[in-house]
């Protein structure tokens, strides 16, 4: 037998390895137990070199999709820049588009408001080549029945008046330029005067004697007396004021954004404004309650010999006052 | 196509005794078990390269010495069947035993330098694998495992390819003779 084994040796011991595999097995099957300190000692053995697999795999796939595998990154790239220059146009779109979505229903609920007023919608379509003037040009013209000096208006306030007409187009002079004049008058004292423009921003009103007080904050409308504006349209506010020889320097802030004008009304005739109860379409007409857009600034440029602000001047408000009705209090 | 003898086995006198540097065989075995179970994680294909299996055959003919190459085997099934959770330890050792010791029996007797022959013998043992392995499984453990289907068909022939190139590589880490 012994000698049988050594001539066999490797048979021998494959035998030896089987049956002890095949006990090993039939132990576990019949204990139903595991044999937990050979996986043990072979978790101990295979884990680092699972990590070290895993941590060099990891590596090699970062490098290989943060570096290598870039081929198309670059027209990706070029393609979702195209996307989003494409989204951000369609986006100012959208937003211009609502923008003038909410003008022209401004514009619309002022028309509801006055439906006796013959006006006609325009939009400026450019402005004055020249910068020491300041006058736009509007698409509506002869054809839609406009004609030189009639007034242009907005639902915050004036604008200026038609200076000249062509079939199509119409330009306008701003209450702003130096060559405008508007007769206008004080919403509470109903001092009259003449708002002349400047050539800057902000027009003067003009011929107030200093005798007569003037606040901070006080509103400005329409007199009616240059013919051209109905009576009681909104104007602007009083910013500063400091005396003068011979009459007070009064700078005003215009109620409509007249450097960023798009949609205008044109009225097609001088006809006084008489706004329904209730109406909420826009502040151009004294007796509508909604607010101004204009704001006194915080440290205006008052001279140091003028009167004190009065106690509250700010928000220009000129509904729900004595003045509802324009020739109500009139000097 | 090596030209050599074996002075181990002195009826294949013209077969040559490959050695490898000090630690290869355990470097390598230890390598593809922790190769096949990390990238067991990532899926099935993993199964169409038993790499353990493949480095069996490899060691087992390249040394030809039935004992080292059973206990190669054996030591390599143990630690398969270890990092199992649902395998008992033992029946890919049985299985790798009997792999082993064929593997290092045939290499002493035919050449296995050559990509074909070195094909067709992995193709055969990796059968012979599954049959060791199925018997085993369906006797002692109750499984109904099959000997035989169309996927471990083109799994054999997949590792068998596979194991023509990776062959290759482990030739050079043998020492000169």
């Amino acid at each position: 037998m012994p000698e049988i084994l050594t001539r066999h040796r490797p048979l021998a011991l494959l035998a030896a390895l089987l049956i002890a595999q095949i006990l090993l097995l039939a132990f576990q099957i019949k204990r139903h137990s595991d044999v937990r300190l050979i996986r043990y000692w072979a978790s101990e053995i295979i884990t680092p070199g699972e990590k070290a697999a895993s941590w060099a795999f990891s590596g090699i796939g970062g490098i290989w999709h943060g570096y290598i595998d870039l081929r198309g990154a670059h027209s990706e790239n070029v393609r979702l820049r195209q996307e989003v220059g494409q989204l951000e146009l369609r986006n100012q779109e959208l937003e211009n588009t609502a923008a003038q979505a909410k003008r022209l229903s401004l514009l619309l609920d002022f028309r509801e408001a006055h439906r006796e007023a013959r006006m006609v919608a325009a939009q400026v379509i450019g402005g004055s080549a020249d910068l020491s003037s300041h006058t736009v040009f509007i698409n509506k013209g002869e054809r839609s029945g406009i004609r030189r000096d009639q007034a242009v208006i907005t639902p915050d306030g004036i604008v200026g008046k038609v200076v000249e007409v062509s079939p199509d187009t119409a330009q306008v002079l701003l209450i702003n330029d130096r060559n405008s004049g508007v007769g206008a008058l004080f919403a509470d004292t109903r001092t009259q005067g003449v708002l002349k423009g400047t050539g800057d921003p902000q027009p003067v009103l003009a011929y107030v004697t200093n005798d007569e007080k003037v606040h901070l904050g006080e509103v400005l409308l329409t007199s009616g007396e240059d013919r051209i504006f109905p009576k009681g349209l909104l104007i602007g506010i009083v910013t500063s004021f400091k005396p003068g020889y011979p009459f007070q320097t009064i700078n005003v802030q215009t109620a409509a954004r007249l450097d960023r004008l798009e949609d205008v009304l044109v009225l097609l005739s001088q006809e006084e404004l008489h706004p329904k109860a209730n109406s909420s379409a826009g502040n151009v007409v004294v007796g509508l309650p909604a607010e101004p857009k204009v704001e006194v600034p915080k440290t205006p440029q008052v001279a140091a010999a003028a009167p004190a602000p009065s106690p509250s001047p700010a928000p220009m408000n000129p509904g729900g006052n004595k003045s509802a009705s324009p020739s109500a209090g009139r000097p | 196509m090596s030209y050599t003898f074996n002075s181990g086995m002195q009826s294949e006198s013209n077969i040559e005794v490959h050695k490898y540097y000090g630690g290869v065989v355990t470097v390598v075995a230890l390598l593809a078990i922790v190769i096949q179970a990390f990238l067991h994680r990532y899926g099935r294909w993993s199964e169409f390269a038993d790499l353990p299996l493949l480095v069996t055959i490899y060691f087992g003919v390249s040394r030809r010495n039935p004992v080292s190459g059973m206990l190669l085997g054996a030591i390599i099934g143990i630690a398969q069947d270890a990092l199992s959770h649902d395998n008992p330890i033992g029946l890919y050792g049985i299985a790798k035993t009997v792999v082993g010791y064929v593997a290092s029996s045939v290499g002493a007797r035919i050449d296995t330098e050559h990509p074909a022959s070195r094909f067709a013998l992995v193709f055969v043992l990796f059968h012979v694998h599954q049959g060791v392995l199925a018997f085993t499984e369906r006797v002692l453990l109750n499984r109904p495992t099959p000997y035989f289907t169309v996927h471990l068909l083109i799994v054999s022939l997949v590792s068998a390819a596979s194991a023509v190139v990776l062959f290759s590589l482990l030739d050079r880490l043998r020492r000169p003779s």
